[in-house]
């Protein structure tokens, strides 16, 4: 009887085993999701299988850049981070909440919310989100899940999912989870994922393979379909190698120490007006972050005499957000500008006991005019820019 | 609570807006239950007189009967709601307001005396006080049905104030900006569209007018910085919504630019 291997053990698979082990996922019921190129870019998508991944696909990404070549390699993860966040999987866009009519005698009759009554969805299997996503998890966890009253929808997409983490040896230009601590390794962290895996492609086409750190129960359940072997030190020390090698090509770089204090001492800093004068208060760093998690909940009528409350993101960059009894508190892009920053790297340490950042650099890129969070940082600080500046 | 009356009423316009209200399909006769539609031509020719208790305005201001009429609608109007870019900004029409109208009225007619038009295409807002501006060319037709639903219920309309990028996020539409795909105004333009052109690979041309607070500067130089020409980046926002506080002025560098040229072709 073949090895297989159970929780705690560290395996490795050919590429053949990756498609059997994303096909036992589909046989044990998992809607399988993955990163896909889409629209010029890596996007969270379906997975069918290995053919779906962005095999020699290759992200070059800086302040306000994005593009994705085709190199022609045989890698599957030679890439650094999905444009999109997988955010969106378990904090949808734009979700209702309930709905209710009022009858003619007055009282009022909830209705079942048509897409989450009809049947249950699928739980979620993620292959290959990063590192950073993961830790962002993390992050959303004690925001939705953590709280007094944890959000259901939340909890239940999230409870049910499962997680395969894929390291990362190919950061980009806007990436610094070894700033924060959440990458390119994934090691300990809040939450534990299903599976982590570290692809390993530098040698022949035959020795292609991926090591697979089985975590949880689960994880050794779905792995039991899946023809593998035990991992080798030799296999280990390439892991270390391929980690150590990520973690010193960074594009970019935070200081972490003493920044809630700096941040906070610095409200007045004239930067603040300088950023504004560039910042377009679209909303764009706040869709693409894994950890901003606001959300507007309004309720509206329909001509049917149907009431509907739905959940939509918001971002602190819009002036309604900030809107209390007769005007907005935020009136100025450097006020909301701030209010972003010193939420994600200050008081988000008061309120949730970590840090709303992860560095994975989607808020750099995603930026239409590349508005660098380290470099705005970095100004506060009053030091020098931040070394390696990845930019293209 | 008696069934509310419904007036449409259309000043300098294409009409595409008037269209988006009978673009309601699946909640046309819904609509026509819960109000009575008292005055809208473009449907029916039967007419009711005032007071009204929503009148929906297309179009903008160009002559001076314009700007009488729309005094009386006002005065028999207990809600005005503007519909559209030419309602809330001057529409594409508005383009004469940077050019000078009167030289082309000596181009085009033989006898520009009989002609009785302003200077300019105005907005309903610059002639009498309006209660809500839906911008849009044309307006969405769901939002003109949220306004008259909240109405008729009694609440304040949900509609965005933010920008088209965060439409796109949401529908999960990758960057066309970003990945240099193509020049886009969705960072200073306001949703409502559903970001419809940057879902099929074009960028936002602005047809519903500016944010609460466009930084057109900014997303300005960063077209520049892509290889856009100056002039080029200015005739993004000439269009549409050319006269809104926001894209009036690059539109009017462009308009400026057009003139010199023409002073230049003339003078050779």
């Amino acid at each position: 009887m073949a090895w297989s291997p159970r929780a705690g053990d560290l395996a490795v698979v050919d590429v053949a085993g990756l498609d059997a082990l994303i096909m036992a996922l589909a046989d044990a019921s998992y809607d399988v999701r993955g990163p896909v190129v889409r629209s010029g870019a890596i996007e969270p998508g379906p997975l069918g299988g290995v053919v779906d991944l962005p095999r020699g696909m290759r992200d070059e990404q800086a302040p306000g850049r994005y593009d994705l070549s085709d190199t022609a390699g045989g890698a599957f993860f030679d890439w650094s981070s999905s444009a999109r966040s997988w955010k969106a999987e378990l904090f949808p866009p734009e979700e209702e909440l309930w709905r209710a009519r009022q009858e003619p005698g007055g009282n009022v009759t909830f209705l079942s919310t048509p897409k989450a009554s009809r049947r249950e969805p699928l739980p979620l299997a993620i292959l290959g989100l990063r590192p950073c996503d993961f830790a962002a998890l993390g992050v959303t966890d004690r925001v939705f899940a953590g709280a007094a009253v944890p959000d259901p929808r939340y909890r239940r997409r999230r409870d049910t999912a499962f997680m395969a983490v894929v390291e990362c040896g190919s950061p980009g230009g806007t990436c610094f989870c070894s700033s924060m601590g959440t990458g390119p390794g994934c090691e300990g962290t809040d939450a534990a994922p299903d599976l982590v895996l570290t692809e390993i492609a530098s040698g022949t086409v035959a020795d292609h393979r991926f090591l697979v750190r089985v975590v949880s129960d689960r994880g050794a359940e779905v792995m039991a379909a899946v023809p593998t072997r035990k991992a080798t030190e030799a296999d280990r020390s390439e892991r270390e190698a391929i980690l150590s090698r990520a973690a010193a090509r960074m594009g970019r770089r935070l200081v972490t120490e003493g920044l809630p204090e700096l941040l906070l001492a610095n409200l007045d800093h004239e930067r603040w007006s300088e950023v504004a004068r560039r910042c377009l208060a679209c909303g764009n760093c706040t869709s693409a972050c894994p950890t901003c998690f606001c959300a507007d909940v309004r309720d509206t009528t329909e001509l049917s005499g149907q009431v509907v409350r739905r959940r939509r993101w918001a971002s602190c960059f819009d002036r309604e957000h900030s809107y209390l009894h007769g005007g907005a508190v935020r009136a100025s892009t450097s006020s909301r500008y701030r209010q972003w920053m010193t939420h994600k790297l200050a008081t988000w340490w008061d309120q949730f006991g970590q840090s709303g950042c992860v560095g994975c650099g989607r808020c750099i890129t995603w930026c239409p005019v590349g508005i660098d969070i380290t470099e705005e940082a970095a100004a506060l600080r009053g030091a020098a820019l931040p070394a390696g500046g990845g930019a293209a | 609570m008696s069934v509310p009356t419904l007036a449409v009423w259309k000043f300098a316009s294409c009409d595409g807006c008037q269209l988006s209200i009978l673009d309601c399909e699946d909640e046309l006769l819904s609509l026509a239950g819960a109000v009575r539609i008292a005055h809208f031509t473009e449907m029916t020719r039967a007419v009711e007189p005032g007071p009204y208790d929503i009148s929906l305005v297309e179009g903008s201001v160009t002559t001076p009967a314009d700007a009488e009429r729309i005094g009386q609608i006002r005065a028999q109007s207990r809600l005005l709601v503007t519909i559209g870019a030419c309602a809330t900004a001057g529409g594409v029409q508005a383009l004469r307001n940077m050019a000078g109208a009167g030289e082309y009225a000596g181009l085009v007619y033989a006898h520009p005396e009989y002609l009785s038009s302003l200077e300019g295409s105005f907005p309903i807002s610059a002639y009498v006080q309006v209660d809500l501006e839906l911008q849009g060319c044309p307006v969405s037709s769901s939002q003109v049905l949220e306004v008259l639903t909240a109405v008729l219920a009694g609440r304040r309309p949900v509609i965005p104030l933010h920008s088209v990028c965060q439409e796109c996020k949401r529908q999960g539409t990758t960057c066309l900006l970003v990945r240099g795909a193509n020049p886009c105004l969705g960072p200073v333009t306001r949703a409502g569209c559903g970001a419809l052109c940057p879902a099929v690979g074009r960028g936002c041309y602005g047809c519903f007018g500016p944010t609460e607070s466009p930084n057109v500067v900014s997303l300005a130089r960063r077209l520049r910085a892509d290889g856009m020409s100056p002039l080029a980046v200015s005739r993004l926002f000439q269009t549409f919504n050319a006269g809104a506080p926001g894209f009036d002025g690059e539109a009017a560098e462009a308009a400026a630019a057009a003139r010199a040229a023409r002073a230049g072709r003339e003078g050779s």
